[in-house]
């Protein structure tokens, strides 16, 4: 008599899957049913959730809290202006190569911040960042100081008309946001994901199980910057313009990202979701009054930290161990009901 | 006959969800000298823990020169007379011999322990007072975790694990000491893995198991076998 | 002779880096905290500096008879009310509960004052020197800035090595569980910690406001300033951090002069460097 088994899927979460799914063909046929100002507000959600997501799994559950991310998403976008104004290829192919560009230059970057410790490190990540800015200022091929903008030409390669060019940013926009969301997922669901788990319930035990805490820390490393970073190159394919203040700006891809997935709920799938929809609200709301908005942001992000370290998912969730997207094992007893 | 100077009663202590203690009932006198005995996890270091405050989880009642020790912070035990000279000897390394010796004496209550006795006690922490602690042989750093606990002169000094990791001849002489230590009217609470002379110096012994006590009284009160059956739990 | 001027100028800088660095490094040496708000704390004080002239008229530097009492106590208070509860629970309470800070900080310095950027006017001394010899002119302002990175330097090692309060500082960081056992409320030690780090904060950003323009934004910078010469010297070093702002001072000096923009470059690039060639520092703990 076997009464108990081990199992991930819950009811719960096969009906969250096939809602996720369901929701991603409906947002694909957007440009079919949404306005021109749809598109861009959900394209806009799609980035933000792509960078909060990546952000959680570097943070959340890797330990590594960067902040200097903007680095990457300045990077990406410098790269895409690179590729399609001296190369002259389609943008749209130019993404996933500053995303590669991003995953090499990430690996010497890891080396180095890497020798800091917790939370030197974070502010390590943040002098690389402003390296990045300070450089790509120095760069008067890229417009220096003042940055550079997209020709149109460039554009009309990549689509004739300006429907279908907002359509494939639109998408690309939705393939990184809800591709972030399902690559972290997966990745917490593979055996890379179980040594996180174990490496983050405790270090010095896991390194001593065999784990190797330093190549799965550098290889998530340079997978977030990679991801990070054509997420920043398709953010500035839609502004079409690019200057070092705004490629690195720590506010716009650093703090408000870092702000979303407190609130929703770091170290869970579920939280830079929540996250991400709650931030968007609250700027519909309050986005008129400024600078206080963000101490509005600020002070929200403080108070989960101290009253309740999982954020609102946590809250949700409570010791009841509720997960949509469940990335670990449950044990459950067949028959009786507990 | 007047009131035990410490009386804990039904103490039940928590790591997590892990129960650590079970009703566990102590007494002690003034001037007594009870040795704690048992094996390895039986829940002797986690009472002493429970008497200073240092273990949080815990129920029942620690009643000491009549006042309720269980509210009590870690940081006002010393104040009320309690004093631990922590297993592995928990030296502050940045700290030399005499800042530490310094420390523990902050809090100050009135007695005969000072600077100048314990280097009476222990001549050669005086020679060594300038340097780190961590420089120390382990008797010598033993000398200067007890030497701390007592220069705050506690009604108890709760010593853990005396001799563990000493050479027999430290042991031997820290033993020797003992009297001296225990003298003026000081109880002492003794955790030791040296059972035989842990009873050799005991006015009452207690052997806990498992987080309950099996066994009390006095030593000469119970055979060999007996204490080693309450010690093995066979 | 050019050279020689920048790179005393340099020196001269990096007291104020050195500044903005002890005040960061005491807090992390005691309760391994690292405070992202330490730079917009600096610039508050700046603008607690300028408040206080506004309604009193003082001259800038004896505004500190005001501006440290008020900052220590907000330091004491800002640990007991919120820094220690993030304490004992993981790296990310802290450093999030202080980057919150940061950027609330930030608005509330850009609602009450503004965007535009404010000085100290400290009258005559701001702009006069003596010469050194021909060519080498010694500011009074740099000059006292470095005086005061010296003597915070020095003062806060004679009270970490040879006063009970240090004594109590060490022992906590230590060992937080058997410091208790001295009678030590580890809770407000770290609030008297606090409070001594934004006594430091409280003087670098008087002074940082008489040399300079300031905005409420420039605080991540001298956060990013203080960190590289922490990092630098070496952690746990006082010495070795105000060597750490020198150096830093001084490469930011060199690389200004090569080319404007290369000045901040320059800075970031030799910490890079030295963190690439010996991670621990050039003076760690135990060598000086």
């Amino acid at each position: 008599m076997n009464r108990f088994h081990v199992t991930r899927a819950t009811g719960l979460s096969r009906f969250a899957l096939a809602l996720s799914v369901l929701l991603v063909v409906v947002l694909a046929a957007a440009p079919w049913w949404g306005s021109t100002a749809t598109l861009r507000l959900i394209g806009e959600m799609m980035i933000y959730l792509a960078l909060a997501s990546l952000w959680n799994l570097l943070a959340g559950y890797t330990g590594l809290v960067s902040v200097g991310q903007q680095a990457y998403v300045g990077f990406g976008g410098y790269m895409l202006f690179t590729i399609a104004l001296y190369l002259g290829w389609n943008p749209l192919v130019a993404i996933p190569l500053a995303g590669l560009a991003a995953a090499l230059v990430s690996i010497p970057v890891a080396k180095l911040v890497f020798r800091l410790n917790g939370a030197y490190f974070a502010i390590g990540t943040w002098v690389v960042a402003e390296v990045f800015r300070l450089g790509f200022a120095q760069m008067s091929s890229l417009g220096g100081g003042s940055g550079s903008s997209l020709p149109v030409a460039i554009m009309r390669d990549m689509a004739s008309s300006k429907a279908m060019r907002e359509s494939l940013i639109y998408w690309a926009a939705l393939a990184l946001g809800a591709g972030s969301v399902a690559f972290v997922y997966l990745l917490l669901r593979s055996r890379i994901g179980l040594a996180l788990t174990a490496i983050r319930d405790n270090e010095t035990a896991s390194s001593s199980l065999g784990i190797a805490i330093p190549r799965i820390k550098l290889a998530v490393y340079v997978c977030v910057a990679a991801a990070t970073a054509m997420v920043g190159a398709l953010i500035f394919l839609q502004k079409l313009r690019i200057a070092p203040d705004a490629a690195f700006s720590v506010n716009d891809w650093t703090v408000l990202v870092i702000f979303m997935v407190v609130i929703g709920g770091i170290g869970t799938i579920e939280g830079p979701i929540i996250g991400t929809i709650l931030f968007f609200v609250l700027r519909e709301f309050l986005a008129d009054l400024g600078s206080v908005y963000l101490m509005i942001l600020g002070a929200l992000a403080i108070a989960v930290m101290m009253l309740s370290p999982q954020g609102i998912w946590g809250l949700i969730a409570g010791r009841r161990g509720l997960s949509l997207f469940p990335v670990g094992y449950r044990v459950e007893t067949r028959g009786e009901k507990p | 006959m007047s009131e035990p100077l410490l009386t804990v009663e039904r103490l039940n202590a928590f790591y997590g969800d892990a129960q650590a203690l079970f009703d566990v009932d102590l007494t002690l006198a003034r001037g007594e000298l009870l040795a704690l005995i048992g094996a390895n996890g039986a829940g002797k270091s986690t009472l002493l823990k429970c008497l200073t405050g240092l273990v949080k989880n815990r129920t029942g009642t620690i009643r000491f020169k009549g006042e309720d020790l269980i509210p009590v912070p870690a940081f006002e035990i010393t104040a009320r007379g309690i004093a631990l000279v922590p297993e592995g000897r928990r030296l502050f390394p940045s700290l030399s011999v005499e800042e530490n010796l310094l420390l523990g004496g902050k809090v100050a209550r009135p007695g005969a322990w000072s600077l100048e006795a314990i280097y009476d006690l222990f001549p050669i922490l005086k020679e060594k007072r300038k340097s780190p602690s961590t420089l120390l042989s382990g008797g010598q750093q033993q000398m200067v975790a007890i030497g701390r606990g007592l220069m705050s002169n506690p009604d108890i000094l709760l010593l853990d694990e005396l001799s563990l990791g000493l050479a027999p001849v430290v042991i031997k002489d820290i033993y020797d000491l003992l009297p001296k230590i225990a003298g003026n009217g000081l109880s002492v609470i003794l955790v030791e893995q040296d059972v035989s002379r842990a009873l050799g110096v005991a006015d009452r012994f207690m052997c806990m198991l498992e987080g309950k006590v099996k066994l009390e009284g006095r030593p000469d009160a119970f055979g060999r076998e007996e204490i080693t059956n309450a010690y093995f739990g066979t | 002779m050019e050279w020689i001027n920048i790179i005393v100028q340099g020196i001269l800088v990096g007291g104020l880096y050195a500044l903005f660095a002890t005040g960061l490094s005491l807090i992390f040496g005691v309760m391994r905290l690292v405070n992202i708000a330490h730079g917009d704390l600096i610039i508050a004080a700046a603008y607690l500096a300028y408040t206080v002239i506004q309604l009193t008229g003082l001259h800038p530097l004896a505004s500190l008879v005001v501006v440290l009492p008020l900052s220590a106590l907000f330091g004491y208070g800002l640990q007991l009310a919120v820094l220690n509860r993030t304490l004992d629970k993981g790296i990310l309470p802290p450093l999030l509960v202080t980057f919150g800070l940061s950027i609330i900080i930030q608005n509330f310095l850009l609602e009450t004052f503004s965007a535009d950027s404010r000085r100290l006017n400290a009258g005559a001394i701001e702009i006069s020197s003596f010469s050194l010899m021909p060519g080498l002119d010694i500011g009074y302002v740099p000059l006292l800035t470095f005086a005061c990175a010296v003597a915070v330097v020095w003062g806060l090692q004679y009270l970490f090595y040879h006063s009970p309060m240090g004594r109590s500082f060490r022992a906590v960081s230590d060992d937080p569980e058997v410091s208790q056992l001295m009678g030590l409320n580890n809770r407000t030690v770290y609030a008297a910690a606090m409070a001594l780090s934004m006594v430091v904060v409280a003087i670098a950003g008087v002074l940082l406001a008489i040399r300079s323009n300031f905005d409420p934004f420039m605080g991540p910078g001298r956060l990013i300033f203080g960190f590289e010469a922490v990092i630098i010297g070496g952690l746990g070093n006082l010495w070795g951090t105000l060597a750490g702002g020198v150096i830093l001072g001084v490469a930011q000096a060199v690389g200004a002069q090569i080319d404007p923009g290369w000045q901040l470059l320059a800075g970031h690039i030799v910490f890079l460097l030295i963190l690439a060639v010996r991670p621990q520092g050039l003076f760690p703990k135990g060598v000086a």
